[in-house]
């Protein structure tokens, strides 16, 4: 099928960039949308021409590195996949795909569809972490967790950390990644020992690295590749007030 | 052969590691801040040791090539992770999880080292488990375990099918807590190109800052490189498209011997390749395995649909010819036994090249809500990627290309022949022989990360206490950076017309035909052939566009391409050595009447060892002898 | 401390705590002014005149006043910070499936927030002597006003714009007090959509009795 791309291109962080458009005319059904990108960049290297950047590892789904704002959804239009994910039997035949970087303060470009999720690592280096040194473990079976808590923490902890929440928000806010993080490690016995120090902290370095607040509109949640909920939002926000 | 002496203590098996730790030398804690460890590669092992020897107080400095150190390539693991715990009281213990590991790497890993794997692996879920990895518990509020592809018992724990995820998480947490202490420094978005040495010693690494270009200098007291595997050298693998074995193969151009090189698991349950312009293969966990039944029609080129053939029409082959274990034959006779029905002809699909993976009789069983809450998500995954629903037809599967048991050698303390380098995790050759275990790698890579290396680089590092920080400024480090910065601007000289992913995909097809799951002399030698002629293409029809100091993935794939041309001649050529079947490398010259790895113990009971002798110059060989004290080397049936 | 006072969770929930007590003074106001359509003016005065000196409704009245300037303050300090978060919007716009009214929040609630002003000169500023009328005789200022038809308009669109930022509001506020469950929230979901409709409803008949029936 044929398509025609357009995409963000940026040289360098300080550079003013623009929407260059692309005419793809052997898209195959078949095609992950990454390896369309991957035809297009071999075109681009055989004429020449600087490929478009973008950031990819696994391809299947769970690395977090991929991520693109494809034709007003983050992640593109089908729900709960990442971009790697995407298959182009998704699109039609003589359709525009505009494909733009994650826009967000905290999210700079560092070229093209590249950007800088850094701001993500330090709210985690604030404290997304339970203080435990190597070897100092109890043994595992000595912490009992009820099986419906451990399931709740798991679906919490599957975020990949894509930054597709800020993405979709219309605030650029972090809630729904932060807060994910957060309810892993309330709902864990292990967690709760650190539990007020961790919320200060992250939700502190959430504000000062530049992201919005949360207007509860539900953005991040639909478009979340892992479908995390909102609810960890509201848990969030329990734990904040309780960590006074 | 001096040179290969693999430091083993002495003493009984059980009680080496124990003796170890009780005598081996140590650095007194006011030292530690002084000394600089460099630890290339976030995963298990490398974000592992990052924390450990932060924690330890020892001034560390990580890289990674990704944006973030969350994204190493452990995350995608599905399965599980092994442990000697017996919760299951299914007669598991330390002994036991050694010797599956033993006979699963068919009598070619290291006694010492696989025993040591298994005696930490208790530690490890324990510490996971505080760092608050939530694995699958049961109603009582205990962890779960479930039995896990070419063993008996039931010691894999898990979480969903996400476990990599959720332990390299859970390790990614504990070197957040040591950068936050700035016992780490972390350094994202960097390559490793090359090693620097300064009296023989490993003293530090040259990168290139993947944003800025910047070609940049580090110094330490030691260099770890947990790297990973090359299974990438396939192009399409079940890896992480960049992963890659650069850094590791600039440590084994600088002296560090490469060890058991053809080595290479084909996982049998990966997604097909559906078309040409496949990137990746995506592999669909072991686990799997464990309901469903792997089966082909019984009549060659039989296109009905899966669901049409009736029952007395289907060849169930690995329940055929391996009753005992039948599906959950461990990978590697998995992968071949599929490859022996589809190049026979009984293949399914349009290209003949998938078996069935039916879930039925299972769904019939246990009911579809059970099959939901044991793999939903792998369901959900390949439905995403083919469109298919298995919970009426039957998955796809073929193998692919997955995880590497060869790697740099190391000796019982993970050096490698360069003193001050070590290598841990899939990077180092050391604990799976011939075929690695499912569930095991991320045994391993903790292991090695958390508790191992920890407590043996004291040793080398304990009699560098007096050696002061190391000048980034000597000529060692001048010289390497200038031929990292010359090797990378001759890439980019070239100006052919293609790009470096066109050659990788070819080499990694040479790869797949002549040096994959079964191999033979005549193959292996044209595929010498092949690759040197593919090389020189490649140095001279390259396109490289952009420059050194912009990001460029085009610069980095070139150069990660050209280091797979060297790696895979070696490759190539440690598979035409070893002349007999063992694991996953299966020479067809060396096969029982029945189809079945033929082992020749009494002349390759041995590690081959490989130094590189130059440029052109053919490797040379060292052999490290294997002796088993504690078991006896039998033929590995699965029958 | 001081940087959780100031941390955005804590501003949305001084904001989430000051529109519940906004919620609460709407019902009120909604029957007395039921009281405008009898055609007897002593009741709703007297009714008035009870709101405006009643010492226990003064002091309700200092907490509703600072309640609308905390809320409107923070509500616009928090849409800056918002819209500085993202410099460079979307070509492709956004087509995430949300909460519809959420989107708008600013702009219902800036709609609300003039009307409020034109609301106070027409009554609260006579009441505090800042604007001349008789404090007195509210019945008949709210009478010559509904003859107007451009005030009705006016009136009308305000409400429909308070009814689209109640709905989002009322829910909302529970999610930002971490008041979440599993059962729970789908009520007051519900109860959000009822108080949309029937609040402004209410004072829309009222509206349009007055304005088409005296």
């Amino acid at each position: 099928m044929k398509l025609t791309l357009k995409i963000w291109r940026q040289k360098n962080a300080s550079a003013k960039g623009n929407f260059e458009t692309y005419q793809m005319d052997n898209v195959s059904p078949e095609m992950a949308f990454l390896e369309m990108l991957d035809s297009l960049n071999k075109r681009l290297v055989e004429e020449d021409k600087d490929p478009v950047a973008f950031d990819h590892d696994c391809r299947e789904g769970i690395c977090g590195s991929c991520g693109m704002y494809i034709n007003g959804h983050p992640h593109g239009p089908v729900p709960a996949i990442t971009t790697c994910h995407l298959s182009m039997r998704f699109f039609k035949d003589g359709e525009t795909v505009w494909i733009e970087p994650w826009r967000a303060k905290p999210f700079p470009v560092i070229k093209d569809l590249i950007v800088d999720r850094t701001a993500f690592d330090k709210i985690q280096i604030a404290c997304g972490f339970i203080s435990v040194n190597t070897g100092s473990a109890p043994e595992a079976n000595n912490i009992l967790i009820p099986k419906k808590i451990s399931d709740e923490a798991f679906n919490s902890a599957i975020c990949i950390g894509c930054g597709a929440c800020v993405a979709a928000c219309k605030n650029a806010s972090a809630m729904l990644f932060v807060s994910a993080k957060i309810s892993q490690y309330a709902l864990l016995p292990q967690g709760r020992v650190e539990a007020k120090e961790r919320v200060r902290a992250m939700v502190d370095k959430m504000d000062e690295v530049g992201f919005g607040s949360c207007s509860n509109t539900g953005a991040c949640e639909a478009e979340c590749p892992k479908q995390i909920k909102i609810t960890n939002i509201a848990r969030m926000n329990r734990e904040f007030f309780k960590a006074f | 052969m001096g040179k290969l002496d693999a430091k083993i203590p002495a003493g009984p098996l059980a009680q080496k590691w124990t003796n170890y730790k009780a005598t081996t030398k140590l650095v007194n804690p006011a030292n530690k801040k002084k000394l600089e460890i460099i630890v290339i590669g976030t995963g298990l092992s490398g974000a592992g040791a990052s924390s450990a020897l932060g924690e330890l107080g020892y001034s560390v400095k990580t890289f990674c090539y990704q944006d973030s150190p969350r994204r190493a390539h452990s995350v995608a693991a599905q399965g599980g992770i092994n442990a000697a715990k017996n919760y299951q009281s299914d007669n598991d213990s330390v002994y036991r999880l050694f010797y599956d590991m033993i006979k699963g790497g068919d009598f070619r890993a290291r006694e010492a080292n696989v025993y040591r794997a298994a005696e930490v692996s208790n530690q490890v879920i324990d510490h996971y488990t505080a760092l608050g990895v939530p694995f699958a518990r049961d109603y009582g509020g205990t962890l779960n375990t479930r039995s896990f592809g070419g063993v008996q018992v039931s010691r894999t724990f898990y979480s969903s099918g996400q476990t990599g995820q959720q332990c390299l998480l859970g390790t990614y947490s504990s070197l957040n807590r040591q950068i936050k202490s700035g016992n780490v420094k972390m350094f994202p978005r960097r390559e490793m190109l090359d090693l620097v040495l300064i009296e023989g010693k490993a003293r530090g690494i040259i990168t290139r800052n993947l944003v800025s270009g910047e070609i940049e200098r580090h110094s330490a007291h030691a260099v770890v490189l947990a790297t990973g595997g090359y299974g990438t050298i396939y192009f399409l693998s079940t890896l992480a498209v960049n992963s890659n074995a650069s850094a590791a193969w600039k440590a084994h151009k600088k002296g560090a011997f490469f060890a058991n090189p053809s080595f290479v698991q084909i996982h049998p349950t990966s997604i097909p390749q559906l078309n040409e312009f496949q990137s990746k293969l995506t592999l669909m966990s072991e686990s799997l395995r464990n309901d469903g039944r792997i089966w082909v029609p019984k009549t060659k080129g039989d296109k009905r649909h899966a669901n049409d053939i009736p029952e007395e029409e289907r060849d169930y082959y690995l329940e055929r010819r391996y009753p005992t274990f039948g599906n959950l034959v461990p990978r590697d006779v998995a992968s071949r036994a599929a490859k022996e029905r589809c190049d026979a002809g009984y293949g399914i699909g349009e290209t003949g090249l998938a078996v069935n993976l039916d879930f039925r009789d299972a769904i019939k069983k246990q009911g579809k809500k059970a099959i939901e809450n044991k793999y939903g998500n792998l369901f959900e995954m390949y439905r995403n990627i083919t469109g298919i629903d298995s919970y009426v037809e039957p998955m796809r599967i073929y193998p692919a290309g997955h995880y590497t048991m060869g790697g740099l050698w190391v000796d019982y303390e993970l050096m490698t022949t360069i003193p001050g380098l070590y290598s841990i995790g899939e990077s180092n050759f050391s604990d799976h022989g011939a075929n690695r275990l499912g569930a095991s790698s991320l045994m391993q890579a903790s292991g090695d990360g958390y508790f191992i290396l920890p407590n043996t680089i004291n040793n080398y590092l304990s009699g560098e206490i007096s050696v002061p920080k190391i000048s980034t400024d000597r000529l060692e480090f001048a010289e390497a950076e200038k031929a990292s910065i010359e090797r990378l601007n001759k890439l980019i000289s070239i100006k052919g017309k293609k790009n470096a992913g066109s050659f990788h995909k070819r080499l990694g097809k040479i790869m797949w035909d002549h040096c994959g799951m079964s191999r033979n002399e005549a193959g292996l030698k044209e595929a010498l052939k092949l690759i040197n002629e593919l090389k020189e293409e490649f140095w001279k029809e390259l396109n490289v566009t952009g420059s050194l100091n912009e990001v460029n993935p085009e610069l980095e794939k070139a150069g990660r391409v050209a280091d797979y041309f060297e790696l895979a001649e070696l490759l190539v050529t440690d598979a035409l050595n070893r002349k007999e079947s063992c694991g996953a490398h299966f020479r067809e010259e060396y096969q029982t009447p029945d189809g079945e790895a033929m082992r020749n113990d009494e002349e390759f009971t041995y590690v081959a060892a490989w130094e590189y002798a130059g440029e052109g110059k053919p490797p040379v060989l060292h052999k490290e002898e294997l002796k088993f004290e504690e078991v006896e080397m039998k033929v590995r049936s699965y029958k | 401390m001081s940087k959780v006072l100031f941390a955005s969770i804590s501003k949305k929930f001084v904001m989430a705590l000051a529109g519940l007590f906004l919620l609460t003074f709407l019902p009120v106001h909604l029957i007395i002014n039921f009281m405008l359509l009898k055609s007897d003016p002593a009741p709703f005065n007297a009714a008035a005149h009870f709101m405006a000196t009643f010492p226990l409704v003064k002091i309700f009245e200092i907490v509703l006043m600072a309640a609308i300037l905390i809320h409107v303050t923070y509500g616009i300090f928090l849409q800056i910070s918002n819209w500085l978060a993202r410099p460079v919007g979307y070509v492709s716009g956004s087509k995430a499936e949300t909460s519809f009214f959420s989107k708008f929040m600013i702009w219902t609630g800036a709609t609300v927030l003039t009307f409020l002003v034109l609301h106070f000169f027409n009554f609260y500023f006579i009441k505090l002597g800042l604007v001349e009328g008789d404090p007195e005789n509210f019945y008949s200022v709210a009478h010559d006003l509904f003859r107007i038809p451009a005030y009705n308009y006016i009136y009308l669109a305000c409400f429909v714009m308070l009814g689209f930022h109640l709905y989002h509001a009322f829910s909302s506020a529970f999610q930002t007090l971490g008041l979440n469950h599993r059962i729970w929230t789908p009520i007051v979901k519900k109860i959000a959509l009822f108080y949309a409709i029937l609040i402004p409803a209410g004072f829309a008949s009222i509206s349009i009795t007055l304005w088409l029936f005296s």
